[in-house]
Order: C-alpha cells, then sequence, then structure tokens
C-alpha cells in the first residue's frame, strides 16, 4: 500500500496492480474515464498491457539484480568445500564429495579456534557491556537536567564524524604505556562507555516516551535508576534490540585497530586471522582454506542478521532520517 | 518537581561511562595527535619538535601522497554517484508491491552487513581473469581485463566491489520512501501527472533529506577506504589504489615514522571536515525538510 495507494483511487477494480503498474494505470485512464466514461475497454487493455510489461520488467530486474548479489556467497561456500584441483577444473560447478576436510583441516592446524575465541569475547562483552552503557549514557542525555547537557550532547554527535584514524597513532602509544599491545583490552576497553551512535539512536528512542510515565513512576517513589530500568528500559526494547545488532556487526567486522595492536598468532581476531593465509605464513593449498576460514568468519553475521533483519531495517527509522 | 543541587550534578554520574572513555581515547589522542604532527616521533624515544616540516614534506616531497589524494578523488566521484543511483533504483523497484520482496530485500542487504576482510578475500577471486566478474561479462560479449594485476582496471575492480555493498544506501532510501505521505500522490494524480511527473515533483523532493544523508556518510566513508585496498590490491598495481588511509597506516606502522602520519591524519580529518561542512551549507539549496518551510 504505498505508491499503489494514489494510483489505484483511480484504476477501475484491477486491485492486483502492482505499483509502478498501477500509478501508470491510473495517469493514463483517468482523465478520459472523467471526461468520457465511454472507451474504457479498449483503453484498459493497452493499459493492462503496459502494467503487466513494467511489472514483469519489476520482476526480472529484482530477480536478475538478487541473483548477482547472492552469487558471490554461493561461490564462497563452493570453493570452501573443494579441493586444490577441483578450483581450477573450469567445468565443475559443485564438488562431490564436498570436502569438510577443508574446515576440520583448518581448525585443526591453524589457530582458528583461537581467532574465534577472541573475536567472540571481544564480541561479546562489546554488545552487552556497550549497549547497556549505551543505555544509561542515552537516558542521561534524554531526561537528566545536568549542567552542560546539551553541550556535551553536541560534543557527542560530533565524535561521529571523527573517524578512529584520526587519532590511531596516540591512541597506540597509550595502549603501548598500558602494556596493552597484543592483548584484547584495546579492543574492549574503549567501547565499554557505550558508543556514539548507539547512545544518540537511544536517546532519540526515550524521547519519545511520554514523561508522564516518568512522573507516575516517581510519585510511586521510584528513583531515578528505578526509573530506568523499570519505565524507560521495558518500553525501549525495539531500540535495544536494534542497537546490539548493529554493534555486533561493528565489532565483529571490525579490522583496522585489531591489524595494529594485535601480533602473535593465537592472539587476533578472525578478520586479521584470515590474511595468514593470503600472506605465506602457510604455504598448503591457500584458497579453499581461506574459503573456509571466511565462511566461519561471515556465518555468524548471517545468522544474526536472519534472527534481527527486523532490528536492522527499524534502525534506519529510530533514527528518525526517514524522509 | 524539585531536585537538590546534589541531584543535579549527579545527573553526569550516568553519562560518566562514556565521559571517561570520550576523555580518555577520543578528546586527549585528538589534541595529542595535534602535537605528534608537528614532531619526529618514532615509536621509541622522545617526539622532537620541527614545526611544520611535516605538512611541508606532505604537499612538497611525498609524491605517494599527492596520488594517494587523487585516487581517493577518482573513487568519490565514481563510487558515489553510482552507488546512490543504483541503490535509488534498488530502492523504488522493492517499494513496488512486489511478492516475495522480503527476499530481494535481503539479497541487496546482506552483502553490506557481511563487508570485511573475508569478502574482500572472496572477490579477489571473482577479480581473476578468469573468475566469475570476467565470465559474466564474456556473456554480454566482453572480454574483460586482467582487474588486479593492471594499472588501469584495480580502481574500477574496488568500484565494482562497493557496489555490491549498496545495501545500506538501498535500506535508508527504502525506509525514506515508505515515509512519503500517500495524500502527496493522491493529490498528484488529481492535477494529472504521470509517473514521471510523480517521481520528479513528489518522490525526489521528499527524498532529498535521505539523498543528502546517505551523500554524507558515503562520501566520509570513501575518506575511510581501507581494507579492500590492503586486501584486494594492497595499493597496487604502481599506486593505483593506494588511499588516504593505508598510505597513513604504512607511514605511522610499517615505517613508523609517527609524527608524519599524525599529519597525514591531520590532513585526512581537515578534509573530510570541509567535505562535511561544505554539503551542511550546500544542502540549504536543495534538501527539503518537511513543516520547515512552513516556519
Amino acid at each position: 500500500m504505498r505508491h499503489s495507494v494514489a494510483g489505484r483511487a483511480h484504476t477501475t477494480g484491477t486491485s492486483a496492480a502492482t505499483g509502478l503498474g498501477a500509478t501508470l494505470g491510473g495517469s493514463l485512464e483517468s482523465p478520459q474515464t472523467a471526461l468520457s466514461g465511454k472507451p474504457i475497454t479498449v483503453r484498459s487493455t493497452s493499459v493492462r498491457v503496459l502494467r503487466a510489461l513494467t511489472r514483469t520488467l519489476t520482476y526480472l530486474v529484482l530477480l536478475g539484480g538478487s541473483v548477482m548479489f547472492a552469487i558471490p556467497f554461493v561461490y564462497m561456500v563452493r570453493w570452501s568445500f573443494m579441493t586444490t584441483g577441483q578450483v581450477y577444473d573450469p567445468d565443475l560447478f559443485w564438488p562431490f564429495p564436498m570436502a569438510w576436510e577443508n574446515y576440520t583441516y583448518v581448525w585443526a592446524n591453524h589457530p582458528v579456534p583461537w581467532w574465534l575465541l577472541n573475536s567472540s569475547v571481544v564480541t561479546f562483552i562489546g554488545v552487552v557491556v556497550g549497549t547497556f552503557s549505551s543505555c544509561v549514557v542515552a537516558y542521561g542525555f534524554a531526561r537528566l537536567d545536568f549542567p552542560g547537557n546539551r553541550v556535551l550532547f553536541i560534543v557527542l554527535l560530533s565524535t561521529m564524524m571523527l573517524p578512529l584514524h584520526v587519532t590511531i597513532i596516540p591512541i597506540v602509544i597509550i595502549f603501548r604505556e598500558l602494556n596493552w599491545l597484543d592483548t584484547l583490552w584495546p579492543l574492549i576497553v574503549p567501547g565499554l562507555g557505550g558508543g556514539a551512535f548507539s547512545i544518540f539512536v537511544l536517546r532519540q528512542f526515550f524521547m519519545t516516551i511520554p514523561i508522564e510515565l516518568d512522573e507516575a513512576a516517581r510519585t510511586d517513589g521510584a528513583s531515578r535508576i528505578g526509573i530506568l530500568f523499570r519505565v524507560i528500559l521495558p518500553l525501549s526494547k525495539p531500540a535495544i534490540a536494534t542497537v546490539a545488532a548493529l554493534s555486533f556487526i561493528a565489532n565483529w567486522n571490525e579490522f583496522f585497530l585489531p591489524l595494529i595492536v594485535l601480533n602473535s598468532p593465537e592472539r587476533i581476531t578472525l578478520p586479521v586471522g584470515l590474511r595468514y593465509f593470503a600472506a605465506g605464513q602457510y604455504t598448503e593449498q591457500l584458497h579453499t582454506f581461506q574459503m573456509a576460514v571466511a565462511m566461519i568468519a561471515v556465518m555468524p553475521i548471517i545468522v544474526v542478521f536472519f534472527f534481527a533483519q527486523r532490528q536492522f531495517v527499524r534502525g534506519i527509522t529510530l533514527t528518525g532520517i526517514k524522509g | 518537581m524539585r531536585t537538590t543541587r546534589w541531584q543535579r550534578w549527579s545527573g553526569l554520574l550516568f553519562i560518566a561511562p562514556w565521559l571517561i572513555t570520550f576523555l580518555w581515547f577520543t578528546l586527549g589522542p585528538f589534541v595529542a595527535s595535534i602535537f605528534l604532527s608537528f614532531t619526529n616521533y618514532r615509536f621509541i624515544g622522545l617526539p622532537e619538535w620541527v614545526g611544520a616540516d611535516n605538512y611541508v614534506r606532505l604537499f612538497t616531497d611525498d609524491a605517494k601522497f599527492i596520488r594517494s589524494i587523487i585516487n581517493t578523488l577518482y573513487y568519490t566521484a565514481v563510487h558515489v554517484p553510482g552507488i546512490m543511483v543504483m541503490a535509488f533504483f534498488v530502492a523504488i523497484l522493492l517499494n513496488q508491491k512486489v511478492k516475495g520482496q522480503p527476499i530481494y530485500r535481503t539479497a541487496f542487504y546482506l552483502p553490506s552487513v557481511t563487508a570485511g576482510v573475508a569478502t574482500a578475500y572472496l572477490w579477489i577471486l571473482l577479480l581473476q581473469p578468469n573468475g566469475l566478474v570476467n565470465q559474466f561479462l564474456g556473456l554480454v560479449g566482453i572480454d574483460g581485463p586482467n582487474w588486479l594485476t593492471s594499472s588501469t582496471w584495480a580502481m574500477p575492480a574496488l568500484i565494482l566491489m562497493s557496489f555490491w555493498g549498496l545495501g545500506t544506501t538501498m535500506i535508508i532510501y527504502l525506509a525514506a520512501l515508505q515515509g512519503i505521505p500517500q495524500h502527496l500522490y493522491e493529490a498528484a494524480s488529481v492535477d494529472g501527472a504521470g509517473v514521471i511527473r510523480k517521481m520528479w515533483h513528489v518522490t525526489v523532493p521528499m527524498m532529498t533529506p535521505a539523498i543528502f544523508l546517505t551523500a554524507v556518510l558515503q562520501i566520509i566513508g570513501s575518506w575511510q577506504v581501507f581494507t579492500q585496498a590492503l586486501i584486494v590490491t594492497n595499493g597496487g598495481p604502481r599506486d593505483s589504489t593506494l588511499f588516504i588511509l593505508l598510505h597513513l597506516y604504512r607511514t605511522g606502522f610499517e615505517y613508523f615514522q609517527m609524527g608524519y602520519a599524525s599529519a597525514i591524519a591531520w590532513v585526512l580529518f581537515v578534509i573530510i571536515l570541509v567535505f562535511t561542512v561544505l554539503q551542511f551549507g550546500i544542502a540549504r539549496r536543495w534538501v527539503y525538510y518537511e513543516g520547515a518551510s512552513e516556519r
């Protein structure tokens, strides 16, 4: 019921019309029918043809585009199950039997379990603690009237424009002074206080909750912390889920910082570990093992995506940037 | 509502988690990087003050730096308009009442979520001379180049790869499209507007905030291209895909010229700032905010 409503107001009867077709039909049809209700039958055939054409074209482009966008993933799966010889066989599309041993091999012979563990630890803490902190901070910005609230919020917004890369050198020096190089701390600690984007999204959402609910809770004797936990957070579950999902992706995919601060093979995260299969540290067959590890790196994202698809889409509207 | 002085100040406790990490990992390093950019610092010993030397060297004696700026401008000029037009087109199609819409949406959106090192390695294989991309081009009779070993085609290859990530932009457009009130289309129909005019006089103006937002995000993102450039082409061949951030990374963390790298970082920051401020300045002329004109 998007564009189509406008069109359907003018089309006669064909409620199955798709949006573009309907608007198209409506604009062609309506002036004439309004003037003389006579040659409807003739025109509606041509309109119907045109509508069917646009509809077919829409489906063709969407279907073709989807296939094109999905095929690289198919190739990733395919390669991850091939043996070296099969990779270079142009006539073979799908390997039988599938080489599951690629997975068992990289798992057993490379520090892949460590990489997975490191990535998981960083992501888990980042999502859980980071999201929790973001909620508390967002509540402060949304509801509490402390000195400097507005100024600090503007500062928070401006940090979203400042990329990590600009400050990376002093940051790495700080980590060195703390003796944190080649540990997971640099990937964990900076995110513990909440992320600017998460705080911003949550703050905007908290602002839409009627303040009367806070006041009612306060007359019932709730403290500010009580209001946060018993009024604000329960009402904000969708926003929190969105922030957590986006934070998961950001943490899991992070590459620049771990690349710089981590070094030892068993201390790196998955994205950095993938480099080992290209850099020549391991001389065995590269492509198939690399794709197997790539699959291990990508699968959690796909799983989270399918469980939290609504959250991703809703995240856009939550930030209030829709048209 | 009665608040004591303590209660007012104690509000700061709620934002303390962010404030501490901000001072520690953002503001502090931000100030320090200004200082470092005027020094010679090699990660050991003490920084040695050299005045504006680093900046002078950047613009007069560093061909790679100038090259990286030109490369990034090239990438931005093709990537940003390209991805916006394609994402807009896909969003318009997805916004029709099509069967299986969630499936198409997922197919177009998923690659932008998984983008990273893993998919960068995947694209190396797809871009091989006899890889999927060239096989596809072969279907329409085009003899595809050897993308990654050609200094002419390496950048187009990275741009092509970047279009695979149009999902984020597309989903913003889709949300914006769904937020356009129907009565505007109805009014346009009453006035006898056809598809094209509805698109141009209703859809596009109502979409300008989303178009503006994605333009800002994509341009900022273009100046931060790193993973693809490092993994897929490693800046080559012959510096044809050397992006400014890759130059910064190599200078700082391969050659350990940290003062000089800080200067690069600051030029990068100023560029991003100028682009963003410029865009906000121009935005007043073309971005339509509903309700704003009624004030």
